[in-house]
């Protein structure tokens, strides 16, 4: 059976057990507002998730029921014993089709209609209303299923005992290392080991689960609504692999839900009000899923209608939540937020999609309820930006392991911009009024001791390491650390009040030795420290940036095989550590299977002689391949290649880190590779892109471009070599190549045209620029 | 009513700790500094898997903070659904008393003044109760 189906199965039936109660308090008390509510919701989610899983009988009744539920919300109807006694009867109706489907049985539907028809005011026939549900024939056959819903606290147990395992194992070892036992005892205990290890990653693992679940399920909900209401939206994924914990997943799917309805639904507008309005006919909705600073940032964005703020206003005065004395105070934010009270919608028309008001206040319900917060932004016209922020805690965060002053603490991943060394080249520290400044390669920023800042006693290292952090909405700078030890993947809980109220902390993690650590929160430091006032010599910096935008961010690791090699860190999607045993040669190559993803596995080492790879996956957004490493070395900004490569391979070229030659890996080709495509430069279309010295086009457009399957020429056109395709990033620069009659796609960088005739194309809007790319392929065929 | 309290030693007295709070006692050796913290706030220390905030009991009673040793001795408690752990220096026994607790009748120090209950008798003896959550928030709370 499919899993959606299975999900919504085990959903109502959960639900159901929960409303019970609601609705037997309700039938004691129909004037009760708030279990009104709650009948309602739980109606309104069958309704949604019926929608989409192409379920019409459920569809109806819970129409149905809404339908009459909502009139009496609104005070339209009062809730007399028969609408009571039909509500109910729909809901018995609800419980016992699901559990048909379950057991594959079929019900007659003759009822439905009965029922339905039940609901509708002044039908007279209170005694013709069955308020006991018919009685299923037979004795149902049920079916056992396949998974089991478990409580989280009892996952929270085990994951507590296997973390006490870990602990007690590696006292152990530390035990039998110091105590010289004979190998046979080594070789049980190293057997004991990787069973812990393994029930360990099984175990997290229960609890994580990327966001991709949810994300998965999104494009069929936008299809079917755009087709329903014969709109189109072009509906893009972003960060489908955060990864979070499984509670909060399941908090944030029906949120999800109901913003997607909405966003389809009211947003965006149907073809011919886009085009009036001068807007691509084709609405834009794109989801989005990143790590900001501690917590998880979920972004839908659509360039729809947007919100009328004052309508809303009006709306709530008339429904008795505002005074319009009150009104007057509020701010364009304060009225958006209106959006979330119950009871207020701002569709004209009520559709059988959404639009009762009801799927917002849920959402922000849902939401607070695990610690998160929903920000909401809209322009009339222009669309609506609407964040979900959920808190990291439970979740693992990729980790630096840094220390200073003698403490070990640890930097969350995604704040660390590069890492470099106080005396290496291009770093310079200098005394400004008494604060530090260093200027790393041309970038100015103010630099934070690690030491100083936790008064520890002592002198600070001699020779520091400065770590560069971007927190999440601020500026750079640099925490200098005495000594940069290791990445972790780090479960990280939240400290207690008295610990987070020094602002510096984002929580507590235990790592494996068993002492607990802090895990650093660069935002707090930043405000702590005061450099986030700072900003200093704000100015300065933005020239010297564009000084600095020649070099590139470059990852230097050490190669399977011993060597120094580097990579442009823009194309490393994460570096991980995967167990050897998921590396295997097949069909042709060797390939790992990892997170329920394949990709080909690249490298020099033979993955059956270690126990863990360490890869980094390298990815151009479609194509994935893993690159065996031994370990990552540092990252660095470095000039272009100072040599290419004789023939062209997985290594294109040669750069100069201090001094020495190391070799740059080539990510287009070993792509290429992995996507089975022999890389003949010969037979490429060539594509012409005109801003050469623009960093966003040498750096994020071309390596697209060139995955389409184009060689690159960055410049203007010269004489001899006609190029196939022109793309343009310069804004309003003359058609370079109008007289040459070669296609020219213009890109911009605002997400909204300049005006009805401005064919260019938004830069990020990934969709229409490839279907360009590869009309003019097919077109040169 | 009858009640369980758990007999500590603190700061060269004897107090009462309501044994509902309790979750066990516990060795503690090694501890985490928490660089800018609170006073009162001796660290961090492992749990089995779970982390315990320290609490320097002394310090959060006003009266400087407590000489470490390598092996001290802490009550675990649940506060707000944060684990703390109360370093003591003694702990003496759980005991039931069947009275309920007495107002405090004396002037107490500002510290012990913030973290008293009330006064709960034992064979005798007058014995201050603690409230554990005092403890845990030290000073700042309370002026808040």
């Amino acid at each position: 059976m499919d899993d959606l189906l299975q999900e919504f199965l085990a959903e109502t039936r959960e639900m159901l057990a929960a409303i019970s109660g609601e609705i037997i308090a309700w039938e004691a008390d129909p004037s009760d507002r708030a279990r009104l509510d709650s009948i309602f919701r739980f109606v309104h989610t069958v309704k949604g998730s019926c929608g989409f899983l192409d379920l019409p009988r459920l569809e109806r009744l819970s129409h149905a029921a809404e339908e009459a539920l909502a009139e009496v919300r609104s005070g339209n109807r009062q809730p007399d014993v028969q609408l009571v006694n039909s509500v109910l009867a729909v809901i018995d109706r609800i419980g016992e089709l699901t559990e048909a489907i379950e057991t594959g049985e079929s019900l007659d539907d003759e009822d439905d209609q009965r029922l339905i028809l039940a609901l509708e005011a002044g039908t007279a026939a209170p005694a013709a209303v069955p308020v006991t549900p018919q009685a299923v024939t037979g004795a149902p056959a049920r079916v056992v299923s396949r998974s089991i819903r478990l409580p989280i606290d009892l996952l929270d147990r085990m994951m507590g005992g296997v973390s006490d395992m870990v602990l007690a194992r590696n006292e152990l070892a530390r035990k039998l290392r110091d105590s010289m036992v004979d190998g046979a005892i080594e070789a049980a205990f190293e057997r004991l080991s990787l069973c812990v290890a393994e029930m360990r990653d099984a175990i997290t693992r229960t609890r994580m689960q990327r966001i991709d679940h949810i994300f998965s399920a999104l494009p069929r909900v936008v299809r079917d609504l755009s087709a329903e209401l014969g709109k189109s939206v072009a509906l893009e994924i972003e960060g489908g692999d955060v990864e979070l914990d499984r509670e909060m997943i399941e908090m944030i799917r029906d949120p999800l839900t109901h913003i997607i309805r909405n966003a389809v639904d009211h947003g965006i507008e149907s073809p011919d009000d886009r085009r009036a309005a001068g807007k691509p006919i084709v609405g834009r909705l794109v989801v989005s899923a990143r790590q900001a600073g501690n917590q998880i940032l979920i972004e839908i964005v659509d360039d729809g209608r947007g919100i009328d703020g004052d309508r809303l206003v009006t709306k709530a005065i008339a429904a008795g939540i505002l005074s319009p004395e009150g009104a007057e105070m509020l701010t364009w934010p304060q009225k958006l937020a209106l959006v979330f009270e119950p009871g207020l919608s701002t569709a004209q028309a009520i559709s059988a999609i959404s639009g009762r008001g009801v799927g917002m206040d849920v959402v922000r319900s849902n939401v607070e309820r695990i610690g998160g917060l929903v920000d909401i932004e809209s322009r009339p016209q222009q669309g609506v930006r609407l964040a979900l922020r959920v808190p990291l805690t439970l979740t693992i965060i990729p980790a630096l392991t840094v220390s200073g002053g003698g403490q070990t603490f640890a930097i969350p991943r995604s704040a660390i911009d590069e890492i470099v060394r106080a005396t290496g080249d291009g770093v310079r520290i200098e005394l400004l009024g008494g604060v530090h400044v260093a200027a790393i390669r041309g970038r100015r920023m103010p630099v934070v001791s690690l030491s100083e800042l936790t008064h520890a006693p002592g002198r600070p290292s001699a020779a520091p390491t400065l770590v560069v952090l971007r927190p999440a909405g601020g500026a750079l700078f640099a925490l200098s650390v005495d000594a940069v030890h290791d990445h972790e993947e780090l479960v990280v809980k939240p400290a207690a009040p008295a610990v987070m109220a020094t602002g510096i902390y984002a929580g507590t993690t235990l790592p494996d030795n068993g002492r607990p650590m802090l895990l650093l929160d660069p935002a707090g430091i930043a405000a702590v420290s005061g450099v986030a006032a700072q900003q200093l010599a704000a100015v300065e910096a933005e020239t010297e940036i564009r000084e600095a935008a020649h070099l590139v961010q470059t990852l230097l690791f050490r190669d399977s095989d011993g060597v120094d090699r580097a990579i442009r860190l823009s194309v490393v999607e994460r570096i991980e550590e995967v167990p050897a045993s998921a590396a295997r040669f097949t069909a042709g190559r060797m390939r790992i299977a990892h997170n329920g993803q394949l990709m080909p596995l690249v490298g020099h080492c033979d993955p059956t002689t270690r126990q863990k790879l360490r890869v980094l996956r390298i990815s151009d957004g479609e194509t994935q391949l893993a690159y065996a490493i031994d370990e990552v070395v540092d990252i660095i900004a470095l000039p272009p290649l100072a040599g290419a490569a004789a023939q062209p391979g997985p290594v294109a070229g040669v750069v100069m880190v201090e001094g020495r030659q190391v070799e740059l890996l080539d990510p287009h080709w070993l792509l290429a590779e992995a996507a089975g495509l022999p890389a003949s430069p010969a037979a490429r279309p060539t594509c012409l892109l005109t801003m050469a010295d623009d960093p966003w086009t040498s750096e994020i457009l071309r390596p697209l471009v060139e995955a389409a399957g184009y060689n690159v020429v960055l410049g203007c056109p010269s004489g001899d070599a006609r190029p196939d395709v022109i793309i343009d990033t310069g804004a309003g620069a003359a058609d370079p190549g109008a007289d040459a009659g070669i296609p020219v796609v213009r890109l911009r960088s605002a997400p909204l045209p300049a005006g009805s005739n401005d064919g260019s194309i938004y830069r990020y809007d990934r969709t229409a620029l490839l279907a360009i790319l590869g009309e003019v392929t097919a077109a040169r065929r | 009513m009858e009640s369980l309290y758990l007999i500590v030693g603190i700061a060269g007295q004897r107090v009462a700790l309501a044994a509902h709070y309790v979750e066990s006692v516990v060795e503690i050796d090694a501890v985490t500094p928490v660089p800018l913290v609170a006073a009162h706030i001796a660290g961090l220390a492992a749990l089995r898997s779970r982390v315990l905030t320290i609490v320097d009991t002394h310090a959060a009673l006003d009266l400087g903070r407590m000489e470490t040793d390598e092996v001290m001795q802490a009550v675990v408690v649940t506060i707000e659904g944060h684990l703390y752990g109360l370093l003591v220096e003694e702990v003496e026994d759980v005991i039931t008393i069947a009275d309920a607790p007495m107002p405090v009748c004396a002037v107490l120090a500002p510290g012990w003044e913030r973290a008293a209950s009330g006064v709960v008798e034992i064979d005798g003896d007058a014995l201050l109760l603690i409230d554990p959550a005092a403890l845990v928030a030290g000073r700042i709370a309370m002026a808040a």
